[in-house]
């Protein structure tokens, strides 16, 4: 018993003193590095079937146009870690983008409190969507159907199914605008901003006690709420935050696409697909949110490269299909293939910084304090 | 207050579920009356029935689906699919029909299998790779089809047209599918497999069942009952069309109708009949929105609503469905090292 402990702990131990190197080999290997080369892949590839892809400018605004569904997935990624789904964030999209429109108008002064709105109301969506799942306990899969049913509805009997006219131009600006005349890049956009905005405070989140929190619930919750965490304030966060994003998503969508029904269409799926492709495991407790962001410019980047290499845009959802089962297998396959391992602990990446016990010279109960 | 708690547990979630859909009804029946019309007329009845037969086919197999641990998002495009198909092979010529009708659930068999097989073999989220599949699909509709295709000849579109009463053919149809998909779940193997599987993959395996097949089973079940949905929707339109599923919503609206009428998402336990109690409160919501001529955006708001609302009603009494194995009070935490449990005076 003893000794397979302790042959267990060494492994760990040698991974953990690994080189950095070494680790950042072995962190590619899993579903959510592998993302990242498969995006290096893919950018690579359009830049050289199309040279000029690659000049800062034009990248920089190849960024800037994926930045609403990397700021989505991120949103979805804190729902889906946490074991749950939410299907209302395409009507949350576009009940957004209806709202401003039909609030601002030409009214410049107006921008500010609308904006409030937008978040306050994204924020109550969430709300009340995390309130439903948790403690009616019903399937976030029905709340947040129902949700997009009705928000949709509703948004839908509220303009009477047509387009509404376009927002004042400085709302416009925050999805469509930057910052002009930067050195090397011509102009940095602000969706790039606000998106490097989100990453950061998602990467900052997830390692703070929220985070370890929102995984802990994701991989068991019943195990998470006797060590203590209220399970169901945990999740209604992840869904606010969920809301909250497609609204951000939305805002600068108006900038994009502008006012129209059909914006945020689908976005759930997309937004899914993408959370997925970047290694998060559907169930929860497995995934890192910045993969998941990766995975949204993977996926964005695979439909630029399609279009250069001048196949038909109605084929863009098989391809979206088949890539996204051939992502997910081959990620099952890799989570199997560790679980089926001789020494699991010792091959565990996932696990081994958060869980690896400190070994304490001459003890039996390693680092358990 | 308490007592009437009690009742509601002794209720099993079907029971709860055709109370519901008579709240519905006795709901239906005063409002449809207060604008002078009656709701029980043979063409309003028809007209329920006719709407639960699409969904009904659907529901069926989600059904099965569900309760396997999957799910299926594929259908609304393998329903498209299927009406294409048929119109497609059937080109209005009568002598046709049987083969249209055969290639068309064969393919939707296969699309099944592929389904089934990506599920169960290559351990992907039921909910990722129907997903997945459902676009590919959809992808290949959208290149090769830019409107309605095909048709269907008159003596198939009698199918969807005529009816023993009030009672549509279609429903009929649907009511004996629905008859065969309990017996398969009550009466099989594969059926009880089914239940064992959704209730615990891993217990199921343990306990020697191959897991993978009734998974299978049930995806390949599921994409034939929306092929046959695909040919319902041939037979009334005439035509195939390559947004008829998707214009539906019917993947989210089966699996609401699914847990709407009391199967668990999560598997394992649910019956067809539940299934059927959903479908009927849809289309007669539906109907009663209809004939009350309620705006047709405001109708995906009260269903929505309704499906919120009615699972959460199921999800109250759902928590405790078994009797409890220690007694509320007394020494719960430690009953061996306590034999003889010392009860108050």
């Amino acid at each position: 018993m003893s000794t397979a402990l302790n042959s267990e702990r060494s492994a760990i131990l040698k991974q953990n003193r690994a080189s950095r190197s070494e680790r950042l080999l072995r962190a590619v290997r899993t579903p959510g590095g592998a993302v990242f080369v498969l995006l290096t892949g893919l950018l690579a590839t359009i830049i050289v079937l199309n040279p000029s892809f690659g000049e800062p400018g034009s990248f920089i605004r190849f960024v800037g146009r994926t930045a609403p569904i990397a700021i989505a997935a991120i949103g979805q990624y804190f729902v889906i870690v946490a074991g749950e789904f939410d299907l209302s964030m395409g009507s949350v999209v576009t009940m957004q983008v209806i709202v401003a429109g039909n609030l601002i108008r030409q009214d410049d002064s107006k921008v500010i409190p609308v904006l409030v709105l937008m978040l306050v109301l994204g924020a109550f969506i969430g709300l009340v969507n995390g309130l439903i799942t948790t403690l009616l306990k019903v399937p976030s899969f029905i709340v947040t159907l129902g949700m997009m049913l009705a928000l949709l509805g509703l948004v839908l009997y509220w303009t009477g199914g047509a387009a509404q006219g376009n927002p004042a131009d400085s709302f416009r600006q925050i999805g469509r605008g930057g910052i002009q005349d930067v050195p090397v890049l011509d102009i940095i956009p602000y969706p790039v901003i606000i998106l490097t905005a989100a990453a950061v405070a998602g990467f900052v989140l997830m390692r703070r006690p929220y985070g370890r929190m929102l995984i802990a619930v994701g991989d068991n919750p019943s195990a998470a709420a006797l060590a203590g965490s209220r399970v169901w304030w945990v999740r209604t966060r992840a869904f606010m935050m969920s809301s909250l994003s497609a609204t951000v998503a939305g805002i600068l969508l108006v900038g994009y696409a502008g006012v129209h029904p059909s914006v945020g269409r689908g976005y759930e799926f997309t937004a899914i697909t993408a959370v997925v492709l970047g290694g998060v495991v559907l169930g929860g407790g497995r995934g890192w949110v910045l993969s998941a962001a990766a995975g949204a410019f993977a996926l964005e980047s695979l439909f630029t490269l399609l279009n250069f290499m001048g196949l038909q845009a109605t084929w863009r959802d098989t391809v979206q299909g088949a890539i996204i089962i051939i992502a997910v297998a081959a990620a099952s396959r890799s989570w199997q293939r560790k679980r089926k391992g001789a020494s699991s602990a010792a091959h565990d990446e996932q696990h081994q910084l958060a869980a690896a016990p400190t070994p304490a010279e001459g003890t039996e109960q390693g680092g358990r304090v | 207050m308490k007592q009437r708690a009690s009742f509601f547990q002794r209720l099993s979630s079907t029971q709860i579920v055709y109370l519901v859909a008579l709240v519905t009804l006795i709901l239906g029946v005063l409002l449809v009356n207060s604008i002078g019309r009656s709701f029980f007329s043979p063409g309003n009845i028809s007209s329920i029935l006719t709407g639960t037969s699409v969904l009904g086919f659907i529901a069926i197999g989600q059904t099965l689906v569900i309760l396997a641990g999957s799910l299926d998002l594929s259908v609304p495009y393998v329903t498209s699919l299927a009406s294409l198909i048929a119109a497609g092979v059937m080109a209005n010529n009568p002598n046709n029909v049987l083969s249209g009708v055969l290639l068309t659930l064969g393919t939707a068999a296969v699309i099944g299998l592929a389904n089934g097989l990506i599920v169960a073999r290559l351990n992907v989220h039921g909910f990722i790779a129907t997903l997945g599949v459902g676009l590919i699909i959809s992808g290949f509709l959208a290149t090769n089809f830019k409107g309605s295709f095909g048709e269907t000849p008159l003596a198939f579109r009698l199918v969807g047209a005529t009816g023993i009463g009030p009672v549509p053919i279609s429903t009929i149809i649907m009511l004996a599918c629905a008859g065969l998909a309990g017996l398969l779940l009550h009466r099989t193997r594969v059926g009880h497999h089914l239940y064992a599987v959704g209730g615990d993959i891993a217990v199921a395996r343990t306990s020697g069942i191959r897991v993978d097949v009734p998974v299978i089973t049930a995806h390949v079940i599921c994409s034939v009952l929306a092929g046959m949905a695909g040919l319902l929707l041939a037979s009334r339109l005439g035509v195939g069309s390559p947004t008829v599923g998707s214009q539906g919503g019917y993947d989210l609206l089966s699996i609401a109708a699914v847990v709407l009428g009391g199967t668990l998402l999560s598997g394992g336990k649910g019956t067809i009949t539940g299934t059927l109690g959903g479908v009927l409160i849809f289309a007669m919501l539906d109907n009663i929105m209809s004939v009350m001529q309620v705006n047709p955006f405001l109708k995906d708001v009260v269903r929505g609503v309704v499906i919120v609302v009615a699972v959460a009603v199921y999800a109250r009494r759902r928590i405790v469905s078994r009797p409890e194995r220690f007694p509320a009070k007394g020494s719960v935490e430690t009953p061996a090292a306590q034999p003889v449990p010392v009860e108050g005076p």
